[in-house]
């Protein structure tokens, strides 16, 4: 062996004995609020439910023996008379997407102390959140009216086509409604000064938004194996 | 940004101390009022699932001597039996109940992290146990399709409780992990992020190192149960078809198609086997304390020891399908998981011979919470044993759903586990009560108990060599079985009848202790671990006085050469007494 090569192994393990050292240290074993380890642990905990979900629909897809209806077709918005394939979803999904951009503003505002600033940002993307569920309130009542798409049965084919469509999209978005309470709990008491008070930590804002990237991301995902697949 | 620990913003947070009655033990949001309140609804509601098991066994023992047992009755004891032992008792018991009183105390903390939820967590944990009762009084009763809640036959007409009972038992699921959820990220969180000065991961004591453990496996595995639960739901409910194949029921077709059951199976042993380990892993962690104390020894490799949790703990997520030998998955599935389970089998093989090797030239004192400890070592081997046999998918196939595996799991999870709850029980009753429990008593109870458990398990496994299937009402005629099989089962019933009455024994021991028990000494089995280290016996609110404590050595000091004392509390600063050993670099 090298010298160089030597001296590298040498520094890479004392570079991981001080990450264990660090990691198993007294007191605490990560330097955050308490609130933001608990959080990171809960959306650990969440991402095996959606997880669960998504290996389900997977499996049930598999086991349906009638056709699988076209996501493309099924989930289409006519435009001037034109069919066009998945807008609706487009929509939600870049205003989804748009809100996760505002949450993050939220966070850089709160830790700047800003507290107008903060709120307006928060309340921009609690809007945003409800107008995705407004969204996906007009695309359940498309679904269940005009084309007569049922969680037991649905004209275009599989039956476990809607039973997976409305659970995991409804679980989806209770996610995204809780979130919008939660937000505007948080944007509230920021704006009438429950933090300034309270040692004047705005963590709340990082925490609060830790959950709603997680919904966003966990929509990708929805997008990406129900709509697109 | 940079953030302050609780641990050194400790005199600024101001601690209210509760002051009416309801603040002190109805609403409390002190940690160790809410492990007792745990501990207290599930020790009651496992009552309720010990006489089933009498009332089952009396069917199995004497057939048709007793009116209120018929087929439909029979089926519902089974279920609710092992659904309540399993999550409302063990799990409860050990996350809930211990892990709620002993966290905080031995890691040096106040309290939890968050203990208004806390408080909830104990509240909903409350409000699951009241639904599951509430299903043995709905129309059609409780369910009866096997704790194991298999579709289809837990949905189709003929099994018991097909009505509500099974929506009963799958809501109260659900409340259950809303429960375990709210606990669970406490517990975790406060291991993490709320020790005390000079408490490294590596010197906390065993008993948080398990309970941490199985924590992180509750959080990973319920939400496998609450979506097999909500999609089972909706299945029964709204008709959907997750779980529901085609088929033909009493000569008509349902309007259930293409579901697929096996479905069902994966998503709930993927939750069901870490479930094992999230019972066993506390046992371990507390089992490992009560040993290394009374046998004045340190435990034995305890960075093995921890090392072989995690292990355990990750290897726990892979070996789910060895369930499911017999569903009818691919055949090379069988491969893949006989292979993880054997490979599980040795990290828990090497906590036994450390747990044999801490005891071995120990001093030891066989006071009742040893002698409990002790008998866990024998019956987890025993049951641990049988297990490498239905781990292997050749000899599970003929002893699959036979008295054989009852006997195993009773072994590895019923027994054993029970046997370290009482051990923790008898060990922490001085500190929890203030008090001592009557030596002779507990001593009584070990015998009848750790005996009893025997007379029940041990000709079970006989019973399913001989073929004798798990689950049948009764064995009608059977003429592959010789007479001495029913015998024998009359026998067990016998056993399990005198096991059950020993168990009064127990309670006539705490309610006497409680009220008239000798006052406990502070330290009372001279321990090194901090929770026996609180200026107050029991504990009060906020734990420690004005001081937070500090540490300095692990939770293993024990019988350090050439010092007075055969124990050398965590607090002892190095300067005093020589650090025994310790783990890892320079800390402070």
């Amino acid at each position: 062996m090298s010298e160089t090569s030597v001296s590298e192994t040498q520094a890479l393990q004392e570079g991981l004995a001080g990450v264990a050292s660090d990691f198993s240290s007294d007191r605490q074993s990560f330097h955050v609020h308490w609130g933001k380890a608990m959080m990171w642990i809960f959306l650990l905990s969440d991402t095996f439910i959606f997880s669960s979900f998504l290996i389900g629909y997977m499996t049930v897809r598999m086991s349906a023996q009638d056709p699988w209806p076209l996501t493309s077709e099924v989930f289409a918005l006519s435009m001037g008379g034109e069919p066009i394939p998945l807008l609706l979803i487009a929509i939600m999904t870049f205003i989804l997407i748009t809100s996760s951009g505002t949450m993050a503003l939220a966070v850089n505002m709160g830790y700047a102390k800003e507290k107008k600033k903060t709120f307006y940002l928060m309340l921009i993307t609690a809007i945003l959140g409800a107008s995705f569920v407004g969204m996906q309130v007009f695309e359940w009542s498309k679904l269940i009216f005009d084309e007569g798409v049922r969680p037991w049965a649905n004209p275009m084919g599989a039956s476990q086509f809607g039973a997976a469509f409305f659970m995991i999209t409804g679980f989806h978005g209770m996610h995204v409604s809780g979130g919008v309470i939660y937000l505007l709990v948080v944007a509230f008491r920021v704006k009438n000064g429950f933090y300034e008070r309270r040692g004047n930590d705005y963590s709340i804002v990082e925490i609060c938004g830790l959950y709603w990237h997680f919904v966003d991301l966990v929509w990708v995902f929805i997008f990406a194996f129900f709509y697109l697949w | 940004m940079s953030y302050v620990s609780l641990y050194d913003r400790d005199h600024e947070i101001e601690h209210h101390d509760p002051d009416t009655f309801l603040t002190k033990y109805v609403w409390s949001q002190d940690h160790k009022v809410i492990a007792i309140q745990y501990g207290g609804i599930a020790i009651l509601v496992g009552v309720v699932a010990l006489v089933l098991s009498i009332l089952m066994r009396l069917q199995l023992g004497f057939p048709n001597t007793l009116a209120i047992i018929n087929p439909e009755s029979y089926y519902q004891f089974v279920t609710m039996h092992g659904m309540i032992m399993v999550v409302y008792l063990l799990t409860a018991l050990f996350l809930g109940g211990f892990g709620n009183y002993l966290i905080p105390l031995m890691c040096g903390a106040r309290d939890m992290v968050f203990p208004f939820l806390n408080m909830l967590s104990v509240w909903v944990y409350l409000l699951s146990v009241i639904i599951l009762i509430a299903s043995f009084f709905v129309p059609g009763g409780a369910t009866g399709a096997g704790w194991t809640l298999y579709p289809p036959q837990s949905l189709s007409a003929g099994t018991p409780g097909t009505d509500l009972g099974i929506i009963l038992m799958l809501v109260s699921l659900g409340v259950f992990i809303v429960a375990a959820t709210m606990g669970g990220l406490n517990y975790v969180t406060t291991v993490l992020q709320y020790r005390c000065k000079g408490m490294t991961l590596m010197r906390l004591p065993l008993s948080v190192w398990g309970i941490f453990t199985a924590t992180i496996l509750a959080l990973l595995a319920f939400p496998a149960l609450l979506v097999s639960a909500i999609m089972m739901i909706l299945d029964h409910s709204i008709g959907t078809s997750f779980f529901m194949p085609a088929m033909i029921s009493a000569g008509e077709q349902l309007s259930y198609n293409d579901g697929s059951p096996i479905l069902f199976q994966h998503l709930f042993w993927f939750f069901g086997h870490p479930e094992v380990y999230i019972v066993a892993l506390p046992a371990f962690g507390l089992v490992s304390d009560v040993l290394a104390t009374h046998a004045r020894k340190n435990i034995f490799g305890y960075r093995m020891m921890v090392w072989a949790i995690l292990a355990i703990g990750g290897l726990s997520f892979i070996v789910w399908a060895h369930h499911m030998y017999v569903s009818g998955m691919n055949p090379y599935f069988g491969f893949f998981f006989a292979t993880t389970t054997l490979i599980i089998a040795v990290p828990t093989a090497l906590k036994v011979y450390n747990w044999v090797l801490t005891l071995w030239q120990g001093n030891l004192h066989l006071r009742t919470p040893m002698l409990f400890a002790i008998g866990f070592i024998f019956t987890f081997i025993h049951g641990g044993l049988t297990g490498l046999f239905l781990g292997n998918v050749t000899i599970d196939l003929p002893l699959s759903d036979t008295y054989f595996v009852v006997a195993h799991f009773h072994m590895v999870m019923g027994v054993s586990p029970i046997l370290v709850v009482f051990a923790s029980i008898y060990h922490w009753f001085p500190l929890m009560s203030g008090r001592m429990f009557n030596e002779t008593l507990g001593k009584w109870h070990f015998w009848l108990t750790f005996l009893g458990a025997y007379a029940v398990y041990l000709p079970m496994h006989y019973l399913g060599f001989q073929g004798v299937p798990r689950r049948y009402f009764s064995l009608g005629n059977t003429d592959f079985l010789p007479e001495s099989a029913h015998t024998l089962n009359a026998s067990i019933t016998v056993s399990a009848i005198i096991l059950a009455l020993a168990q009064i024994l127990f309670f006539v021991n705490i309610f006497m202790s409680l009220r008239s028990g000798k006052k406990a000494k502070p330290n009372c089995w001279g321990a090194t671990s901090l929770e026996w280290l609180t200026p107050d016996t029991p504990p009060k609110h906020g734990n420690w006085g004005h001081d937070l404590p500090e540490v300095h050595r692990w939770a293993y000091d024990y019988s350090v050469p050439g010092q007075e004392q055969d124990f050398t509390p965590q607090t002892v600063p190095a300067s005093e007494v020589p650090v025994g050993r310790d783990h890892g670099v320079e800390h402070n």
